[in-house]
């Protein structure tokens, strides 16, 4: 007697082991989930590898893993993280992206509506972003060995011949631009995840910054430098910066924009916000005679309203560059990358 | 600018901090040293930069305040032996995570594999025990009069609801004893006291008036914000230079004279008085707080009593935690400040916390 296969001919509402096994469940979950979110045609064709056109112009080639808990947070989720996040990366080099591979490992057991739902917001970001994910990978571990699910995204731009944005062009009496309100990812997951029960959501900032860029390259040839500041927040890149240039950086407090209920909670739980995760905004180094243009230029971007200008690159240091934030009383105080983990204070 | 309009912004205002220097500077005439004894004021005095602001004849010592830096190695050693063992969930607050015992931190027994769990709120360590029969929850609760009601609270839902397998490893401190013992160190500096808010606003100001009195020291009641703190070192000026000793409030949109009576039965119900052993400093008499008769079983060292540290050597020389906190040093004192011990590798407990004397300075140097 011939044993029949074990393998239902269904999409269950729960992921099970054998949605990754490479077999008749695995490609059915890629043709009733990803395939009809994420096609086109070089996905759709569905080689081993996705065939790129050749486009005779430089490249940028990044890749990120996104691990976030919880999965979905007030503002988005795990999906349009993964694919902003990439997106981002290649952005801060000036590349526009392109293409984006996207390999996910699932918990068993992560309800399918919750795949489906992150599914549907990596196509969104990917559409708003006009990157195509073009190549994938789906594994599923037993339940307990991973949290719902981690996605590893790389993404590969275009990029203009003789654009190179470094924090090494840094220059003393150079302007620093931020795009937006900082702290808002950190705070949002993390009220999230602990229940703090805020009376208001924080919403994460999530967004791809295209619009951003494209406009500040177009008003701001002599633009240094671009970084997302994701973990360790704008201090940790400000730093970088500082430490790359060699120059010192001061910024102004009172000049930093942050939404007052992101600001309240850094204070509740003793947070510094300079140290708290962005998703959805950008830092930008120009030159002084193109400042005030970028900052319009931002402003009347997507994501940018809030732009602000927060500072300026000083002295070299001969010690090393470092980081200054000036006081509302007028002294100020060195800033330094975050130590280990933020963890919240007891009292 | 989307940063003010929250309801502290008055008590950071420029203008009225500007103003508030110029008085001090006006009310001063001789060097004073003022303490102030709790973590989130040296936190805004070091984070707002506001001792090099101050006239050089006003100097501000850094007390015993953070509940952190307090707590003996002993503690987080038990602690440590009684999270290795696999029927227990260890909680405790986020900070105490890192703190150093004599080998090793709760972060670091989690990473070998301890279930240690980060909590907000004590009383989620009682739905941890609820949804985990099974198993035994231990909290490691820590602090002074301010975190002690919810402990409190915590403890009497849970013997209400007759959950068996909760306990507390608690190191509990009250400021007065130990600002007592400070300041009648013949060796002691101490001028004036600074008095926390936020212990006040749970204890009340008597225990301040008594302390004023007895010690013959200005003390004042002051908050959080940098102007709350300026009016603060402004009124304890005024009275040194007058030779007066009384307890003023200067705080009063939050401090109310007889405090929150309904958190201090909480506490006086559940907790009784008791000597406590002060990280660097020593033993102080009635510094403590204990758990009461009648609740001696959610007690983790009676629970847990054939459980020993598994280390609990003398405390780690090169800190000189107790002499920064007794009045007698600054943290720049120390040898190892910024080079052998750093926010990423603290050698004691004032290096961890971001309202530990050490980390403040640190960071905000």
């Amino acid at each position: 007697m011939t044993p029949t296969c074990p393998i239902p001919d269904r999409i269950t509402d729960r992921i099970e082991l054998a949605h990754g096994s490479g077999g008749s469940m695995t490609s059915r979950l890629i043709e009733r989930i990803f395939r009809p979110r994420f096609g086109n045609s070089l996905l759709d064709r569905g080689l081993d590898s996705a065939i790129l056109p050749p486009s005779g112009e430089r490249m940028a080639f990044t890749t990120d893993t996104f691990v976030v808990s919880p999965l979905f947070f007030p503002g988005g989720n795990i999906g349009d993280l993964a694919v902003n996040g990439t997106v981002n990366d290649l952005l801060s080099v000036g590349a526009t992206p392109r293409y984006i591979s996207v390999g996910f490992v699932i918990e068993e057991g992560l309800p399918i509506a919750d795949l489906k739902q992150i599914a549907d917001s990596m196509a969104a970001a990917a559409r708003e972003a006009e990157v195509e994910i073009v190549t994938g990978d789906t594994k599923v571990v037993e339940h307990g060995k991973c949290d719902g699910i981690y996605i590893n995204t790389a993404g590969i731009g275009i990029l203009p011949p003789s654009l190179d944005l470094d924090p090494d062009n840094i220059r003393p009496d150079d302007v620093i631009i931020i795009t937006g309100p900082i702290a808002s990812h950190g705070m949002a997951v993390m009220s999230q995840r602990e229940q703090l029960g805020f009376s208001s959501a924080i919403e994460s900032d999530t967004a791809s910054l295209g619009d951003i860029v494209h406009a500040l390259l177009s008003v701001a040839p002599g633009l240094r430098v671009l970084r997302d500041p994701t973990r360790g927040g704008l201090a940790g890149t400000l730093c970088e910066f500082a430490a790359a240039s060699g120059v010192n950086i001061e910024i102004v407090e009172d000049a930093i924009p942050i939404n007052p209920r992101v600001s309240s909670a850094c204070e509740l739980l003793g947070l510094d916000p300079l140290h708290v995760a962005n998703e959805g905004i950008m830092v930008a180094v120009v030159p002084p005679a193109e400042a005030e243009a970028a900052l319009a230029a931002v402003r009347r971007s997507a994501h940018g309203a809030d732009g602000a200008i927060i500072g300026k690159a000083c002295a070299p240091d001969p010690e090393g560059g470092r980081v200054w934030l000036r006081l509302p009383l007028g002294n100020r105080r060195l800033i330094e990358p975050l130590a280990g983990d933020q963890l919240p204070r007891i009292c | 600018m989307l940063i003010s309009p929250d309801s502290s912004a008055p008590y950071r205002d420029a203008a009225s901090m500007r103003g508030l220097l110029q008085r001090i500077e006006a009310a001063v005439t001789r060097p004073w040293n003022i303490m102030e004894v709790c973590g989130g004021q040296t936190f805004t005095l070091t984070r707002y930069r506001l001792e090099e602001l101050l006239p050089s004849e006003v100097k501000m010592l850094h007390g015993p305040g953070c509940p952190v830096c307090v707590t003996p190695a002993e503690v987080i050693d038990t602690a440590i032996s009684i999270a290795s063992r696999k029927e227990v969930i260890l909680c405790s607050f986020g900070d105490m995570l890192r703190v150093p015992g004599t080998d090793g931190s709760l972060l670091r027994a989690k990473a070998a594999g301890a279930d240690v769990r980060l909590l907000y709120s004590p009383v989620d360590a009682i739905k941890i025990a609820r949804e985990n029969p099974g198993r035994e929850v231990v909290f490691l609760a820590i602090g002074f009069e301010t975190t002690m009601p919810s402990y409190a609270v915590m403890v009497e839902k849970a013997a209400e609801a007759g959950i068996g397998n909760l306990s507390l490893l608690t190191s509990l401190y009250t400021v007065p004893a130990a600002v007592r013992a400070i300041k009648k160190d013949p060796d002691s500096r101490v001028d004036a006291l600074l008095a926390a808010g936020h212990v006040c606003a749970v204890t009340g100001t008597a225990p301040y008036k008594a302390l004023a009195a007895q010690l013959n020291m200005p003390v004042v009641v002051t908050g959080f914000e940098p102007a709350d703190m300026l009016l603060g070192i402004l009124r304890a000026v005024e009275m040194l230079e007058r030779g007066e000793s009384a307890c003023v409030n200067a705080y009063r949109r939050v401090v109310k004279e007889e405090g929150n009576r309904v958190a201090q039965e909480a506490v006086s119900r559940v907790f009784s008085q008791a000597p406590a052993h002060w990280r660097g400093i020593g033993t102080i008499e009635g510094s403590g707080m204990v758990l009461r008769p009648g609740y001696e079983h959610f007690d983790a060292r009676r629970r847990w009593k054939d459980v020993k540290p598994a280390v609990c050597l003398a405390e780690s020389s090169p800190c000189i935690a107790g002499r920064i906190m007794r009045g007698l040093a600054n943290p720049s004192d120390c040898v190892s400040f910024g080079c052998g011990c750093t926010p990423d590798n603290p050698l004691g407990a004032p290096m961890v916390s971001a309202e530990g004397v050490c980390a403040a300075h640190y960071r905000y140097r």
